[in-house]
């Protein structure tokens, strides 16, 4: 065997016991229309799609396209969302709820706000309704604040994985706090995944080559002018900052360092 | 007897199941998720789940969402 690595010695994500090829995790909101959501849930190549549960339209659009057939949960794993939760309650409500819809599946993705302007998450009702939902053998996957102590505190209540927001949902500000990020992930035992605030392949790449085990991500790519182009860049941008994390980055200097040898000069 | 379905209310025949209620919404057939007065009523009783006057359902379903 080579002593070098090759590119393809990657182990693959696991969630809760699940092996996924793609770190790449994706949103179905916002898009125009449902044809645009598959063209970019294609061009992510994510195998893990996010969709909300919300009330059926009685009589208005007969005939309506279903979400879920451009997205088939024979091909993706669905992870309906508690968005719009601002309490536990309806958080662990929301959560049954999708599990009937979608057969018994049992992967959620708890998030429970606790502020409109900031769509902050009350990491209070959190806890409340995550220690609800694994109890109830829910396997959670829980959007948090990017505080280490919250973090690790989901980790043991039994969440399959956290979370952490870069930056305030659909802000695109990218991530702020790199080295709590960095703190998460060292402390965790469990897949790390930054979710929200995401605005552009870059904020992708970072959150990767800081050790992150995936990145969820909707409005970066719905939002963008082009949605189906940003898909193929953050799948790239993903895969990108995978590779650097694992090849190890150098470290940073103040100063040069020479890439030509000093030797053998001929003048 | 007046039910409310989704927040609204509805006349419905005394003596109708769940899955009668979904054929006059033309619903039956899809994927949702249902619960009659905050409980989840599962697929395999829609057919048995007598509806009551009063009763308040909600019917739910995937939409995109990040």
């Amino acid at each position: 065997m080579s002593k070098h690595a090759t590119v393809t010695s990657d182990s693959p994500l696991i969630i809760a016991g699940k092996h996924y090829h793609s770190r790449l995790l994706v949103g179905s909101g916002k898009y125009r229309d449902l044809d645009e959501t598959r063209l970019a849930t294609e061009a992510s190549g994510a195998q893990i799609v996010t969709v909300a549960i919300r009330r059926t339209n009685i009589g208005q659009k007969p005939g309506e396209p279903n979400l879920l057939d451009v997205l088939p949960p024979a091909r993706y794993t669905i992870l309906p969302n508690t968005a719009g939760c601002y309490t536990a309650d309806d958080a662990v409500r929301t959560c049954r709820l999708a599990r009937e819809l979608l057969d018994g599946h049992d992967l959620v993705k708890l998030e429970v706000i606790g502020d409109e302007k900031t769509l902050y998450p009350d990491v209070v009702a959190t806890m409340q309704a995550a220690a609800i939902l694994v109890k109830d053998g829910f396997k959670v996957m829980v959007y948090t604040t990017d505080d280490p102590l919250i973090a690790k505190r989901l980790e043991e209540i039994g969440c399959v994985a956290v979370m952490p927001l870069a930056a305030p949902i659909g802000s695109g500000l990218g991530i702020r706090n790199p080295y709590n990020i960095l703190t998460i992930i060292e402390n965790a035992k469990v897949p790390i995944l930054v979710d929200a605030g995401v605005g552009t392949a870059s904020d992708a790449a970072l959150a990767m080559e800081l050790g992150c085990d995936g990145v969820l991500m909707n409005t970066a790519i719905a939002g963008a002018k082009n949605p189906i182009l940003m898909a193929s860049a953050m799948k790239k941008a993903i895969e990108a900052g995978r590779e650097a994390f694992l090849a190890g980055r150098i470290p940073r200097k103040r100063y040069a360092s020479a890439s030509s040898p000093a030797d053998g000069l001929f003048f | 007897m007046l039910i409310f379905v989704n927040g609204t209310q509805r006349e419905l025949a005394a003596g109708c199941n769940v899955a009668q209620l979904l054929e006059q919404l033309e619903l039956a057939g899809k994927r949702l998720a249902l619960e009659v007065n905050m409980e989840i009523v599962p697929r395999s009783q829609y057919a048995t789940h007598l509806l009551y006057e009063g009763d308040r359902i909600e019917v739910v379903h995937a939409i995109g969402g990040g």
